[in-house]
């Protein structure tokens, strides 16, 4: 009788704990939502300031404000961001520039963000993709601070995008690697299915597919932008199936490198060169350089010319502007190898090579691309489709 | 071979949450549980990183990772066991406690790289074929964590102080009049439970991962503290929960590769759907057996 009984105590015990743990989770989101309805409509009745200030917005700030989603030495994206932070501090020594690292994209980045405004921010850098909507709503509040947000689609006023058309140098680490790869296997562990993710992994398969078409790409989702666990799953599934070069769209790589040199695998790199931590298997990589992108933007707002510069809207910087890069090569890819996709980063540079000309087709066959097309930045950054040669499916 | 494949990896992602398990069951064992556990994991992959970093020795870094697990639970054995507190409750709290602590101290250790333990193939038996390759190359904690196993039933169910920690759990005024302070073991054994849970964190740190991040345990701890249930208490059907939900982890995983047109969101949750389904296959089971004063707060002399 009692051991039964408790048994359902126990039942109970845990169904409240995973209530709690509910309510705590949904307790940090809750109020996000709550706050940006608030905010908007607060928005909407002061938005009368927004008039007076289209050459003093981003102007006579003692401040500076970056918030990054992860760590600001995590090899990976929020190093890369956290150069860019460190130029603008050596340009304007007179200018603070303050941090916020491990901003989670809730309504949190919003309370980081008014406090940054508070302690003199007149530019204000939200680096992560899911900062988007809380710069939107503090941007509606405060009419007079240019907001420069990396990676989204949206703008508004005082919001501006800028990335990088990384996979340029994605491309280019794809011929390397099918180059490089002897079972025509490669591996690619990623996040989640948005369109900067897919897009990489097809400019990669395309790469890859144009010096071996027989060469197909297997993409594995963790669901984490950096879960190392689940991340030493993955590779050593991968390899397991046969994959001889692995790459990687995650905010940090340390895991999968290494994993993956310790069994004798090779490895393309994002976000930051991480060749040290494989010293035999590293083939390249694909690097952000912001810190002269970021210099010449926060010189932009200072001096009011925010509004109607190219950062005003949805800025992509090129290989050719020198913002996304093509790491080293490790030290066993091949001289001709070398030789062949710098050859192909000449071309790309000079305009006779695009990475994604008609016609690309999708996992189905259906044609993506038609023959002849040039697809423009804002199409490829809406894909939502895997090309053919990828094994593996997205969410529908 | 797909199926060796997805054996070696539930070997591989599951060791973690073993060992962990284990620590909870002696914890559950002698009566107190302790969600906590996660809490512990993280405090050992911290603590094991840290010290392996510093020491270049991974040995001294999965001790240290044992510890830092123990201290984390200390914190839980003195507030349920000497304040009376609410073991719920409180097991939540030290797992957010954990949580903060460890990505507070835990910034500098981000970017370190360490050598650790890797996988060593043991002669002769790695050869065996279809299952060398599965149980016979890991690194050397996943090969103690798969001895601990028969060591733990040993000692619960074939020894005084098995007999001791059991009763703990169940009759603690029978200890009490035996001259044996309960709550002197309950503190042993929630100690011990941490010292395991640490093992296990250190483990992902140490071993499998060579890496920290915070909160890199994701959940495995509390997975660790369902399992205990699934397992009725008995190490070894702890042991096949953890592996259980490390093959389901790459089971995912390997399925992803195959192509199907199957959601890897649908998947991410496949893990967690089993040891659900696991539950409450026990649950409806008449012989599941619950330590009779799990989560009661013995309170001395003429309670009972």
């Amino acid at each position: 009788m009692t051991n039964k009984k408790s048994v359902k105590r126990k039942a109970n015990a845990f169904l409240f704990a995973s209530l709690a743990l509910i309510m705590l989770i949904t307790g940090c989101s809750q109020p996000g939502s709550n706050n940006a309805g608030g905010s908007s409509n607060a928005g909407g009745s002061s938005s009368a300031p927004a008039d007076s200030g289209s050459e003093t917005m981003g102007t006579g700030g003692s401040a500076v404000g970056f918030i990054f989603v992860g760590t600001k030495d995590d090899y990976g994206y929020n190093q890369a961001a956290y150069l860019g932070s460190v130029a603008v501090e050596e340009a304007y020594p007179d200018l603070k520039v303050l941090r916020a690292e491990n901003v989670p994209e809730t309504a949190e980045a919003e309370r980081v963000m008014e406090q940054m405004i508070k302690d003199g921010a007149k530019i204000i850098f939200p680096t992560s993709y899911g900062h988007l909507e809380p710069a939107l709503n503090v941007a509606k509040r405060h009419p007079d601070v240019v907001f420069y947000h990396q990676g989204g689609l949206k703008t508004s006023t005082n919001v501006g995008t800028y990335f990088g058309t990384i996979w340029e140098p994605v491309y280019l680490a794809g011929v390397a690697a099918g180059k490089m790869s002897k079972t025509g296997k490669l591996g690619y562990i990623v996040s989640v299915p948005i369109p900067q993710v897919l897009l990489n992994v097809n400019a990669f398969t395309l790469g890859a597919r144009s010096v071996n078409p027989n060469a197909t790409t297997s993409v594995v989702f963790t669901g984490s932008w950096c879960d190392p666990g689940q991340q030493a799953n993955a590779t050593n599934s991968l390899i397991d199936g046969g994959v001889d070069v692995l790459s990687l769209h995650q905010d940090c790589m340390k895991t999968v490198i290494e994993t993956a040199e310790r069994r004798g695998v090779m490895t393309v790199g994002y976000h930051a060169d991480a060749s040290s931590l494989a010293p035999n298997g590293w083939i390249t990589g694909s690097l952000w350089n912001w810190p002269d992108l970021f210099v010449d933007m926060v010189k932009t707002a200072q001096e009011g010319g925010f509004k109607g510069s190219k950062y005003d809207g949805k800025y992509r910087g090129t290989l050719a502007d020198n913002v996304v890069q093509l790491g080293s090569f490790g030290k066993n890819v091949p001289a001709d190898v070398v030789e062949l996709v710098e050859g192909k980063k000449r071309e790309l540079l000079d305009g006779t090579l695009l990475p994604f000309v008609g016609p690309v087709k999708d996992q189905a066959g259906t044609v993506r691309i038609e023959e002849g097309q040039t697809p423009t930045v804002e199409e490829l950054e809406g894909a939502d489709y895997l090309v053919e040669g990828v094994i593996g499916s997205i969410p529908k | 071979m797909i199926l060796a494949d997805i054996l070696t990896g539930a070997i591989r992602s599951g060791t973690s949450v073993m060992l962990a398990s284990q620590g909870e069951l002696v914890s559950e064992r002698a009566g107190v549980i302790n969600l906590g556990t996660e809490g512990s994991m993280l405090g050992g992959a911290l603590g094991g990183f840290a010290v392996t970093v510093w020491t270049g020795n991974p040995w001294l870094g999965a001790l240290a990772g044992g510890l830092c697990g123990l201290l984390i639970a200390s914190i839980h054995a003195f507030l349920v066991l000497s304040c009376g507190a609410n073991q719920l409750a409180t097991g939540l709290t030290i797992m957010f406690f954990g949580m903060g602590l460890t990505a507070f101290f835990g910034r500098d250790f981000v970017s370190e790289q360490i050598v650790g333990f890797n996988p060593v193939a043991i002669p002769v038996l790695s050869d065996i074929p279809f299952l060398g390759p599965i149980l016979f190359n890991h690194d050397p904690l996943t090969y103690l964590s798969i001895l601990l196993v028969p060591l733990l039933w040993y000692l619960i169910f074939r020894t005084r102080l098995g007999v001791i920690l059991r009763t703990a759990g169940e009759r603690e005024e029978v200890l009490f009049a035996s001259g044996i302070n309960p709550k002197l073991v309950r503190y042993l054994a929630v100690l011990a439970g941490g010292f395991l849970a640490g093992i296990g964190g250190a483990q992902l740190s140490v071993a499998y991962t060579h890496a920290w991040v915070e909160n890199m345990t994701a959940g495995r701890g509390v997975v660790a503290v369902a399992l205990v249930i699934f397992a009725s208490w008995k190490p070894a059907r702890a042991m096949l929960g953890a592996y259980l939900f490390g093959a389901a982890q790459a089971l995912q995983l390997t399925v992803q590769q195959q192509g199907y047109a199957i959601s890897p969101f649908f998947l991410f949750m496949v893990p967690y759907l089993l040891t659900l389904l696991a539950l409450l296959l026990v649950e409806r089971r008449k012989s599941s057996r619950t330590p009779e004063a799990l989560g009661k707060v013995f309170a001395g002399e003429g309670s009972g």
